[in-house]
């Protein structure tokens, strides 16, 4: 039942999907063309994702735990 | 922003172009205004004797974005399709130029022909559907495939009987293969033939015909009335008569093409005034009165207004009270075309000139068609007798065209009478109030659901936002498969990303068809995501809504 449920969903957003980006009345092969792009250049934006943004997630902490971080040296020091 | 300018515009009285009146919302046309309800009255001072609701929600923006990325979509495959039609690649199945053509200037690349090459043939199947019985509430259809993506149709001989018809002019349920209008016609037909083989001025005046416009004359309460055999060639043929060089005219944007086309070629200048914007056409006016003729300086000879009654595409009814207002104040000439209200609006079926309940006499041209309402073919002007009698000389669809058929012009009497009550029933009477009850309902029912309606709530054109080019295809279809006939409309009749779909009521359907539509028009909407509308028209349930309790009072 649930199955059928999550099924007719995805079916739905599928539908949908044709509906926005017009596939919907694309010939079968323009449309397998689109879909086969709009994976292509969903797949890639996702991996850059997976690979860069880490990476530049960890560079933006540092560079701003060192302007937050670094500077108050001194002040923290008088505080303290 | 727009929010503050106007509330601002009615604090303080402006004097307005119709002299008796300072609103406190002008006009009340609101586009937009997202997050309010729109449930504007027009306040223009005393002009309107009844309530003008008339609105257009804004297009939702992520929608607006949505609609042109499928355009996008749609345009580079286009640009695909087209290449390879050039290397010969594929086949080429549309209109090219010959070989000995190839060095001219090129005649399928425009805008035009790339839409309609690379995208409306993709949808095509919706548009064109022969039908093959009498286009009454309910209708048949011939079933039709197409095996090389809409290039070419063929018939399965098959047809598809009893589809709802949501989609003809058929306003008070004229068009009809049975009943005292038939029976009128086919005897007169026996009587006198179908054809008459003539122009008026020749051999081609009947007694019906003058019996015709005397009744026109009656209906429309003016002097006189002529008929001519085709609604289109009335306006476009004596637009001309009426005015030429040296003369103004002041045209609606939105105005029909066979207004356009008698305006263009009467050769006077032609100026447009933004959509029923009262401020637009009164800038023009007065524009016209200072400045007089370009470079010259004279005054324009003649000035001439020309609106419709209901605008078929919009819904929208003219605000006529301001534009008689405004006519008479600047001493311009009015010409209304009433195509589509002649017999649908108004508590006797007479037009915007019973709607609003002003006088015929200050609408110097009014010209109608006997296409819609009655069920029959043909156009009429009536006013002054001066003007008709002019145009019997002048028009060129009186002195060249051929005459009204005869069964035609029963069919027009008939009905005529019987919306007039001279048939000694009530018959005709009831159809208008059938028609501005359904139309009520209709109305209200697809805003409760949440569908984005445009134009005024009597209007019996009820203009259903798609905006999405894939989905005036999928709308099409879907309604198709659920038997119900609706017309979609698209890129050039609307701008580009307002496509819709129309629906015309009729005084025909009863309430159990207009609920089967309603019923499966939610479905669809519900499939295709066209609940676009973020007012939720609150005051009229007075709780909040939702689909549940809208299936509550469904049956
Ligand atoms: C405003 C307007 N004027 C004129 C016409 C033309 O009338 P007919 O179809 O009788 O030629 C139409 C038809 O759609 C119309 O909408």
């Amino acid at each position: 039942m649930d199955i059928k449920h999550v099924k007719d969903y995805i079916y739905w957003l599928y539908y949908q999907y044709l509906l926005i980006t017009c596939s919907y009345v694309l010939e079968p092969w323009e449309q397998s063309m689109f879909h086969t792009i709009t994976v292509t250049v969903f797949a890639m934006v996702v991996y850059t994702a997976y690979v860069f943004v880490p990476i530049h997630v960890r560079l933006a902490f540092e560079f701003f735990s060192q302007i937050f971080g670094g500077q108050p040296d001194s002040t923290v020091s008088i505080v303290n | 922003m727009e929010r503050p300018g106007r509330a601002a515009l009615g604090a303080q009285p402006r004097a307005n172009g119709c002299g008796a009146a300072h609103g406190a919302l002008r006009n009340g046309f609101v586009r937009g205004l997202p997050g309010t309800q729109i449930n504007h009255v027009v306040h223009n001072g005393g002009l309107y004797k009844r309530p003008f609701n008339e609105a257009f929600e804004e297009t939702p923006m992520l929608v607006a974005v949505l609609t042109y990325v499928g355009y996008g979509v749609l345009t580079l495959f286009g640009y695909l399709r087209d290449f390879m039609r050039q290397w010969k690649i594929e086949k080429c199945q549309n209109a090219i130029e010959r070989e000995e053509q190839k060095d001219f200037v090129p005649l399928y690349q425009d805008f035009e022909n790339f839409y309609t090459r690379n995208l409306y043939m993709r949808i095509r199947d919706s548009w064109n559907r022969p039908i093959c019985s009498v286009p009454g509430a309910k209708v048949d259809m011939m079933e039709r495939v197409s095996h090389d993506y809409n290039w070419t149709f063929t018939y399965t001989g098959k047809v598809i009987k009893g589809i709802i018809n949501m989609g003809s002019y058929n306003y008070l349920g004229f068009a009809q293969n049975n009943g005292t209008c038939q029976q009128a016609a086919a005897k007169v037909l026996s009587q006198y033939g179908a054809g008459v083989c003539s122009s008026r001025q020749e051999m081609g005046n009947l007694d019906k015909h003058e019996e015709l416009e005397k009744l026109v004359a009656r209906f429309l309460g003016v002097e006189s009335a002529m008929a001519y055999g085709m609604g289109f060639a009335t306006n476009s043929m004596n637009i001309p008569a009426l005015v030429g060089k040296g003369c103004l005219i002041l045209s609606d944007e939105l105005n029909h093409a066979s207004l356009v086309l008698g305006a263009r070629l009467s050769g006077a200048t032609i100026r447009i005034f933004k959509h029923n914007n009262m401020q637009s056409l009164e800038k023009l006016l007065k524009d016209a009165i200072v400045h007089g003729q370009p470079r010259t300086r004279r005054p324009w000879k003649k000035i001439l207004i020309l609106v419709e009654g209901i605008y078929s595409m919009e819904g929208s009814i003219v605000r006529l009270p301001e534009v008689i207002a405004l006519k008479k104040k600047y001493k311009s000439y009015l010409y209304l075309d009433e195509a589509h209200s002649i017999g649908a609006l108004g508590p006797n079926g007479r037009g915007v000139v019973d709607y609003f309940g002003l006088n015929p006499e200050d609408v110097d041209v009014m010209m109608g068609t006997f296409t819609k309402s009655f069920g029959a073919a043909g156009g009429y002007i009536g006013g002054k007798k001066e003007l008709i009698d002019y145009l019997r000389t002048y028009s060129h669809s009186a002195v060249y065209a051929t005459s009204l058929s005869p069964p035609v012009v029963e069919q027009i009497i008939t009905s005529m009478k019987c919306i007039m009550g001279e048939d000694g029933t009530t018959f005709g009477k009831e159809c208008v109030q059938q028609l501005a009850e359904n139309t009520r309902y209709f109305r209200r029912r697809l805003k409760e659901m949440g569908f984005i309606i445009y134009g005024n709530e009597d209007s019996p054109v009820v203009p259903l936002m798609l905006y999405m080019p894939a989905k005036i295809g999928a709308f099409g279809r879907e309604m198709l498969k659920r038997n119900i006939g609706v017309v979609v409309v698209g890129f050039p009749a609307t701008p580009i990303i307002e496509s819709r779909a129309r629906f015309c009521l009729s005084a025909a359907h009863t309430k159990e068809m207009l609920d089967t539509a309603l019923k499966e028009i939610n479905e669809v909407g519900d499939l295709l995501q066209l609940k676009y509308s973020r007012h939720r028209l609150v005051p009229l349930l007075d709780r909040p809504f939702d689909e549940t309790t809208y299936e509550e009072t469904e049956d």
